[in-house]
């Protein structure tokens, strides 16, 4: 056998090129294009009355500027809503560059193309819109009142408004032993990939064909999108993603404003022209993620088990609508993680607000629904007086129930079905790496010194790699280079590796000979994108089936050639030789010689093709009825369903008794996704993920004011953490293979992230000894969180543990802790 | 996030850097490591015409320890005189403050001096100048003169300097013997502006404390100096009154709320890091006898 290369920690092929500084981003391309700028909209919510561009024309080196008034056809229609879905009743979507009405800051209004970046924001300076200013929704409490409207025809401000329901929840309620019903709110964040959004566009005018290049999670996505808009057939258009860095979620928005400007200006201008989003555009008109207010009743036994379910939320979707109501979706599907919870009644309402449109970020959508379930299992423990791990255990789904068929839909329109997992194995590993039963022994020591400790946790199921599909190409090369290509994008996740891995495995090559590309639509057309943790599901598995027909025809080959059954061949490093009597071989290569017949020996190795070369039966055709020239290999994966991946995430955290400050101990994981390609890749993805995670329960936010203005829109004030703020991460591994897929593999690229904010706030609650109900948290926040519990506003938990049952103020005879 | 256009000018000495100054008046502005500059103008909240780029001016990238004092030319990066071992033997105050200066590779770049000048309340810098009773040296037209920092700062990012006046170097003074600092401060990550900050200088002779001073970061308009020793001198380290401190902290601070804190937190936190930088200091004053740290 060749070396075992699935499922082997290896490192990333694609490091050294981007560690040394040889990554191609999109702004390292076109360096010698026209560059465009944009006016945007300095108000929340204002209609535009005039705009004069005459001070800016004088600006040297200014190529052109662009007004809605200048669009043409479809360009100037609205941009397209992706992912329509029938509850979304009041869909909007905005315009490439607003049209008389501009619904949040940010929102393009005029569009500069000069010779270069700083000339084109010199004749930005200078342009001048003027505004007749409307009353602006800010918030989802002022959404939901509805005094005023973001959009007039959206009554309301209600974009959506759905239920799904299993079971009679009123009655299983209302028969309930216990109930009780929690407040809930999460915050908005946002991606922050460290390269922000950007379009390079290529037209050539004398074959009518444009390439774009554009740092993106879907290039195919693009492509279609801007063909549809320019009115040009899919044929004459390229779409390629070169290098990205980073996405989360945000660049698999298409087409952004400027992907359909920038290209649109190329054809017009006859030249190069791109864009490189700077961070604060990024801030102010990209996409955000995560705001929402809950209200969670729940039913449960005297052991702690859930009966009934009833979930109203409140989704701030920000001024548009492009994406769908895909976030809310998956709040209300994925908040029931590893639980059976009785009857189930999920409602939401998706409201607008003169604030940056919401799209997935990762996560989407499931750090908020775990954060409502997790509370709401602290909740109960709390009120019965039950081990927190206890009732979660109580309430789990059993390895012998699986498939589970929640009954509901999930975000690909599919049914909520978990394939596998073993959540009792996965909070046993996780109680033993943390030392969960023997925490409050830790707490009684750290308590003694003065200090105040906590414990939390916090369990998801993520639906991973959902459809509709993903493809594989397999080339082999006459020197036995294995070229792949799949259509979805790469933005960090080490797919030049893990695919590689897949490949050298099924085919029984060296790694070093696979070269894998991705996100190039001349490659491979037809493609989704990277997004929903899927790459490795779809696209691995649809790599994998290429490989093996890929095989199987060169075995078909070499057994001709080798005069030998096929049964008795098989692939040890690029080599096909007889199982047992290995010096009856042929290289890959040479298989692929015979594989495409010649007419011209351009090399040597083409030599022994031609057709004087005396290899070849004369009766036979040189290529079969039933085979095509050449060593290749192509497949599709397209599932029935998602595939359910799962983890449990513990975490100590201690507070100052004095400035409230929090600082995370210990940060623990177990995380299940199936069979792993990679294990180093899977624990870097849980790493990345747990810090954004850290990000979005201690210190992320979007700090609107109420006219939304956004105030903290550069790195200074948006406070991402710095590694000095991401603990060390335990992390240990579960393999529950999925079994609706070939390689029984699981997504794991949104996972780290997903729990955090739930795990922290229990982490705090168990520290403080009064309920935790909204995040993230910052330490004045908590500050004045003990302050309304000394004044006794904010009821204790029941059962706390630990010995602060009142809040600590300012103790001014504690020894120094210099 | 690109710059409005500006003419660079980059003189080679001091008296060339002050003609530029005087021919362009308000419209230049100094560039030294430029870590707060260069982002201003980046975000067009500001567009000077001219940039006087000092970087090529001979002699002003000395550190000198001297008998009385440490004296830091105006292009100095903070990570010099963090590193700089003889600035640490003679003020360790020095060193306790810059590693609290943003991050590694700002202060590879930043200058003390220019921090200085800046004269953000939020900087560390200049509340350690005025902690040490420090001087400027500002060069101009006129000759050069020597700025308490009681008159150099005089509000939130403004200074008494003229507009052809360059800040060349500073000065901070060694304490007295017996003298132990100690400074903390509170952002909310590692290396972010500080919600509140507090640099002490204790004063222990005899076991018993005679002289305890506090400056601020963050949470004063301009950096001051507030004198405790009213309130801590005549007690031995063990027992002095550090609550007491603490609350004059609280009385003297004026801190404002940002988005990141309120102004009732900040006065907690610099009455907290009061507390515990003035007992550190005593503390450390008391144990290393005779020694000025």
């Amino acid at each position: 056998m060749t070396t075992q290369m699935f499922g082997a920690p290896i490192r990333r092929k694609e490091d050294p090129r981007l560690l040394t500084g040889g990554g191609r981003y999109l702004d390292d391309l076109g360096q010698h294009a026209l560059a465009a700028a944009f006016v945007r909209s300095p108000h929340a919510h204002a209609r535009i009355t005039d705009i004069d561009v005459t001070d800016a024309v004088d600006v040297g080196g200014i190529v052109a500027i662009y007004t809605w008034e200048d669009l043409p056809g479809k360009v100037a229609e609205p941009l397209p809503l992706l992912i329509p879905h029938p509850t979304l009743t009041h869909g909007r979507t905005g315009y490439a560059l607003a049209r008389d009405e501009v619904n949040h800051v940010g929102e393009p209004v005029v569009m500069v193309v000069a010779t270069d970046r700083y000339l084109a924001e010199d004749a930005c300076q200078r342009i001048r819109v003027d505004y007749e200013l409307l009353p602006v929704v800010v918030g989802i409490e002022n959404a939901r009142d509805g005094a005023h409207l973001v959009h007039e025809d959206a009554p309301g401000n209600v974009a959506a408004h759905m239920v799904q329901e299993t079971g009679d929840v009123e009655a299983a309620l209302a028969t309930a032993p216990h109930t009780l019903t929690l407040d809930l709110a999460i915050e908005r964040s946002a991606c922050m990939p460290m390269e922000g959004k950007g379009v390079y566009a290529r037209w050539n005018d004398e074959d009518g064909e444009l390439r774009i290049y554009s740092s993106t999670q879907t290039s195919t996505g693009v492509r279609a999108a801007v063909a549809a808009k320019l009115e040009l057939p899919l044929a004459k258009v390229e779409c390629i993603a070169p290098d990205v860095g980073g996405g989360f979620g945000v660049k698999i928005m298409h087409p952004w404003p400027e992907e359909v400007l920038v290209p649109w200006a190329a054809r017009l201008l006859k030249r190069e022209v791109k864009w490189a989003e700077d961070r604060r555009e990024h801030f102010i008109s990209s996409a955000h993620e995560r705001g929402q207010l809950q209200k969670v009743t729940v039913g449960f036994d005297d052991e702690g088990r859930v009966l009934g379910l009833d979930v109203k939320f409140w989704h701030d979707n920000g001024a548009y609508t492009p994406y769908g109501i895909i976030v809310p979706i998956i709040t209300s599907t994925q908040l029931l993680g590893p639980y059976k919870p009785g009857a189930y009644r999920c409602e939401f309402w998706s409201l607008y607000t003169n604030t940056v449109l919401v799209t997935p970020y990762r996560g989407a959508g499931r750090p908020q629904g775990v954060f409502a379930m997790e509370r709401t299992m602290d909740a109960i423990a709390d009120y019965l007086d039950l081990d927190r791990a206890e009732v979660r255990s109580r309430n789990f789904i059993l390895p012998e129930e699986m498939p589970y068929d929640h009954g509901l839909l999930f975000q690909d329109g599919r049914p909520l079905k978990y394939d596998s997992g073993d959540f009792p194995a996965s909070l046993d590993k996780l109680k033993k790496l943390v030392g969960w039963d023997d925490f409050e022994a830790y707490r009684a020591e750290a308590e003694a010194e003065g200090r105040k400790v906590g414990l939390g946790i916090g369990c998801y199921v993520e639906g991973t790699g959902v459809g509709p599909y993903e493809g594989g190409h397999i080339t082999i090369e006459t020197s036995g280079r294995v070229n792949v290509a799949t259509g979805l994008t790469t933005q960090g996740q080490g797919h030049q590796t893990a695919f590689a891995q897949i490949v050298a495995q099924e085919l029984g090559v060296p790694i070093e000979d696979v070269h894998v590309t991705t996100g190039d639509t001349r490659k491979m057309p037809y493609a989704v994108g990277t997004f929903a943790s899927r790459a490795a599901v779809m696209s691995g598995n649809a790599i994998a089936l290429a490989t093996r027909n890929v095989k199987a025809k060169a075995l078909r080959i070499a057994a001709d050639a080798l005069e030998v059954s096929e049964d008795d061949l098989e692939i040890v490093d690029g080599v096909v030789q007889v199982k047992g009597a290995p010096t009856t071989s042929m290289p890959l290569g040479t298989v692929a010689v015979l594989s495409n017949p010649l007419r011209y020996a351009f090399d040597d190795a083409a030599k022994a093709a031609t057709q004087f070369a005396g290899t070849f039966d004369p009766d036979k055709p040189p290529v079969a009825d039933d085979e095509e020239p050449g060593l290749e290999g192509r497949d599709f994966y397209s599932p029935t369903q998602a595939t359910f991946a799962n983890g449990m995430h513990a975490a100590i955290v201690e507070t100052d008794p004095v400035t409230a400050e929090i600082r995370i101990l210990r940060y623990c994981v177990i995380h299940d996704c199936g069979t792993m390609i990679n294990p180093m890749i899977v624990e870097g993805q849980v790493h990345g993920g747990v810090a954004q995670g850290v990000g979005g329960a201690l210190y992320e936010r979007m700090a609107y004011d109420e006219s939304g203005q956004l105030l903290n829109a550069s790195f200074m004030d948006f406070l991402m953490p710095y590694a000095s703020e991401v603990p060390h991460i335990e992390a240990d591994h579960l393999e529950t293979p999925s079994p609706l897929n070939p390689l029984g593999i699981k997504g794991a690229g949104e996972a780290g992230c997903i729990p955090v904010s739930a795990v922290i706030a229990s982490a705090i609650e168990d520290a403080e000894g009064f309920p935790i109900t909204s995040m993230p948290i910052s330490p004045v926040e908590l500050w004045e969180l003990r302050q309304r519990h000394e004044t006794g506003e904010l009821p204790s938990l029941r059962h706390h543990h630990g010995q602060h049952q009142t809040a600590a103020a300012p103790s001014r005879d504690q020894e120094p802790t210099a | 996030m690109k710059p409005a256009p500006f003419v660079h000018h980059a003189p080679r000495s001091v008296e060339e850097a002050v003609d530029v100054l005087a021919q362009v008046g308000h419209d230049g502005k100094v560039l030294a490591g430029g870590q707060s500059l260069i982002p201003i103008l980046n975000m067009r909240l500001a567009s000077p015409g001219h940039l006087v780029d000092i970087n090529r001016v001979a002699g002003l990238d000395r550190v000198e320890v001297r008998d009385g004092d440490v004296r830091v030319g105006a292009l100095v990066r903070h990570a010099e005189l963090e590193h700089h071992e003889g600035a640490y033997a003679a003020l360790p105050l020095l060193r306790q403050a810059l590693v609290n200066v943003a991050h590694p590779a700002i202060r590879n770049r930043g200058t003390t001096v220019g921090s200085i000048a800046h004269a953000d309340a939020a900087g560390e810098m200049p509340a350690i100048l005025a902690l040490t009773e420090g001087v400027v040296e500002a060069a101009g037209p006129r000759g050069t003169r020597e700025i308490s920092p009681a008159d150099f700062f005089l509000g939130a990012l403004e200074t008494c300097l003229a507009e052809d006046e360059l800040a060349v170097a500073v000065r901070f003074p060694r304490f007295s013997p017996g003298t132990a600092t100690a400074f903390a401060e509170s952002a909310r990550r590692h290396g972010d502006y500080a919600m509140a900050g507090v640099a002490a200088a204790v004063t222990v002779v005899d076991g018993v404390i005679t002289d305890a001073r506090t400056s601020f970061v963050s949470v004063t308009d301009v950096p001051s100096v507030l004198d405790l020793t009213e309130v801590l001198g005549g007690s031995e380290p063990a027992d002095a009154d550090w609550a007491a401190a603490a609350e004059v902290v609280r009385g003297h601070v004026e801190p404002e709320a940002d988005i990141h804190a309120t102004a009732d937190y900040r006065r907690m936190l610099a009455g907290e890091l009061a507390r515990r930088v003035l007992a550190q200091a005593a503390q450390n004053a008391a144990t290393t006898k005779g020694s000025s740290h």
